[in-house]
């Protein structure tokens, strides 16, 4: 860890821990994450994590920024990593289909493995959420195995549907609710994935692991799948 | 209670307050009024605190009918409001009387009013806030994250018995200032070319027509970004980041919560206001602060609320 604090706005820090993104990073984002809340306390606006940083945005009218960064200087002094004690492991169903996830063909093709393969290597490994972004609930994931690795479309499509499963680099993700999108889709999850009637509002939380699991085309009905293909909603 | 119905809408007419917080780490964008100096004038014109729902009103385009003897205050852009076909100015509160008709026709000045009510507009909370996000589909009326839309009812339930007020001269903020934008520099401003750097800070930047809730870009010369590649991290109301065709692009409060371009720093909240009510074309330069400079600023405009 090489930890720096840089300004980024009147009432906003970052802090940087780590210039690379790696699952071993994890456990020290959490446990800082955890002491930078206890630090500000009511000081604190919001926290926004990501595979490297933390941002602090901080209450402008409590903390001068020479106090904002003793605070920070604070929450490092015993920082050790947290084998995450509230991090919850989540298995997502997902319906891995051509209807759904038009890419399985195109990673097929680029990793020289059979659709059924990639579909085994997407399922078999449990990934870290590094971040939430793009949208309320989105869960940036990794890392995918690196044959599975593919860029993002040269044209995103305009319309995603909820749940839509997707390979972009070696990160993967679902899409919580329609949005327009770029990544590689290869299925569908029948999870809710952001609720604002539940406690938390997003099913993933950084800091989280996520195994997808295969289902058939009944199961994922019976679950609340909609296997609306995606050119029909385009 | 006090009701009002929407004769006119436009979909840039929507319901706001000062933000969503407490939920950028969910991926939750903040919301929230763009011009907030504005916005917390109309609530302070009502005793409100500063953060109650109140109308942003984009443009025009937006007529009320009251259905109750109401009170309410304006502030921000001239937007030609009307009572009744008499012109009505901002920043002062005033009367619209059961059957009459408030309407904004058409930008004379400034680009956002801001409509407050009694103890602000009545509308659920959602994740903490009424803010409308429609592409989050959060707040607003119904929660929905709907924009204001022609026969829906706005209501409020504070006191309408009050004196009326005025802002003075020295309190009202003046639209029509041409003072630069101040921008807090950020840590990447070393990775701009020198040229780059000169042209940031000495070269004049039209806005955009492409603007939104989520980002005005500037339009001028193209800055060079020297440095390495970023990952993605959060991102501040106000940056400005500079995607790869150089032209910067500011960030306001609908934008997305991390993102992976380099940034030049961000405006400070009191460029932000000024900056949102530009038009389209409008002309700024920038002016680069430090940290500590615009903290103490900011924290002394925000005691001309304390008095009553």
């Amino acid at each position: 860890m090489k930890l720096r604090v840089e300004v980024v706005a009147l009432d906003c820090l970052m802090v940087r821990l780590f210039d690379e993104i790696a699952e071993a990073n994890m456990p020290w984002m959490l446990a800082a994450s955890e002491n930078l809340r206890a630090a500000f306390g009511g000081h604190l606006i919001d926290l926004v994590p990501s595979y490297t940083t933390l941002m602090v945005h901080y209450d402008l009218t409590a903390l001068s920024p020479a106090q904002a960064r003793e605070l920070i200087a604070e929450a490092f002094i015993d920082l050790s990593p947290n084998a995450r004690t509230g991090a919850t492991r989540h298995v997502l169903p997902v319906w891995y289909d051509l209807s759904v996830g038009p890419e399985l063909r195109l990673l097929s093709q680029r990793s020289g493995l059979a659709v059924e393969e990639v579909i085994r290597r997407h399922s078999e490994r449990e990934y870290q959420v590094f971040a939430l972004g793009f949208a309320p609930g989105f869960a940036f994931m990794g890392l995918v195995d690196e044959v599975l690795a593919a860029p993002r479309l040269n044209t995103p499509r305009k319309k995603v549907a909820a749940g839509s499963v997707g390979i972009a680099e070696r990160q993967t993700a679902a899409y919580p609710v329609v949005s327009p999108g770029g990544w590689n889709l290869i299925g569908r999850t029948p999870a809710k994935l952001f609720d604002r009637n539940r406690d938390g509002y997003s099913l993933m939380q950084p800091g989280d692991t996520v195994r997808f699991e295969a289902v058939d085309h009944a199961e994922f009905i019976n679950l609340g799948g909609d296997d609306t293909p995606l050119e029909a909603q385009a | 209670m006090s009701r009002l119905t929407i004769e006119a809408s436009t979909p840039l007419c929507l319901l706001q307050d000062a933000g969503r917080f407490g939920v950028r780490h969910l991926g939750v964008t903040q919301g929230g009024g763009l011009d907030w100096r504005s916005m917390s004038w109309a609530n302070w014109l009502l005793d409100n605190h500063l953060d109650a729902a109140v109308i942003e009103i984009t443009l025009g385009g937006f007529t009320v009918v009251a259905q109750d003897d109401c009170l309410l205050a304006l502030a921000g852009a001239d937007l030609g409001a009307q009572v009744d076909g008499e012109p009505l100015k901002p920043w002062r509160s005033f009367r619209l009387n059961k059957g009459q008709r408030l309407q904004f026709t058409q930008p004379l000045l400034g680009a956002r009013a801001y409509l407050a009510a009694p103890g602000g507009f009545d509308a659920p909370k959602v994740l903490g806030s009424r803010a409308t996000v429609v592409r989050e589909e959060l707040g607003g009326l119904d929660g929905m994250g709907r924009a204001l839309s022609k026969g829906a009812c706005l209501s409020y339930s504070g006191n309408s018995v009050m004196l009326l007020r005025e802002l003075s001269p020295e309190q009202r903020p003046d639209l029509s200032l041409d003072a630069p934008l101040d921008l807090v520099l950020g840590a990447q401003i070393g990775e701009f070319s020198g040229q780059s750097l000169f042209d940031a800070f000495n070269s004049v930047w039209s806005l955009d027509s492409r603007a939104d809730r989520m980002g005005i870009r500037l339009l001028g010369t193209s800055l060079q970004y020297q440095g390495k590649p970023m990952i993605s991290e959060g991102i501040p109301l106000g940056a400005v980041q500079v995607p790869p065709d150089g032209q910067p692009i500011v960030l306001l409060n609908d934008r997305q919560t991390i993102g992976g371009y380099p940034r030049l720093g961000a405006l400070t909240p009191l460029a932000l206001a000024r900056l949102a009510q530009c038009l389209p074309g409008a002309q700024v330069r920038l002016r680069p602060v430090v940290q500590e400079i615009a903290h103490r600023e900011q924290v002394e405009y925000l005691r001309r609320f304390l008095s009553r």
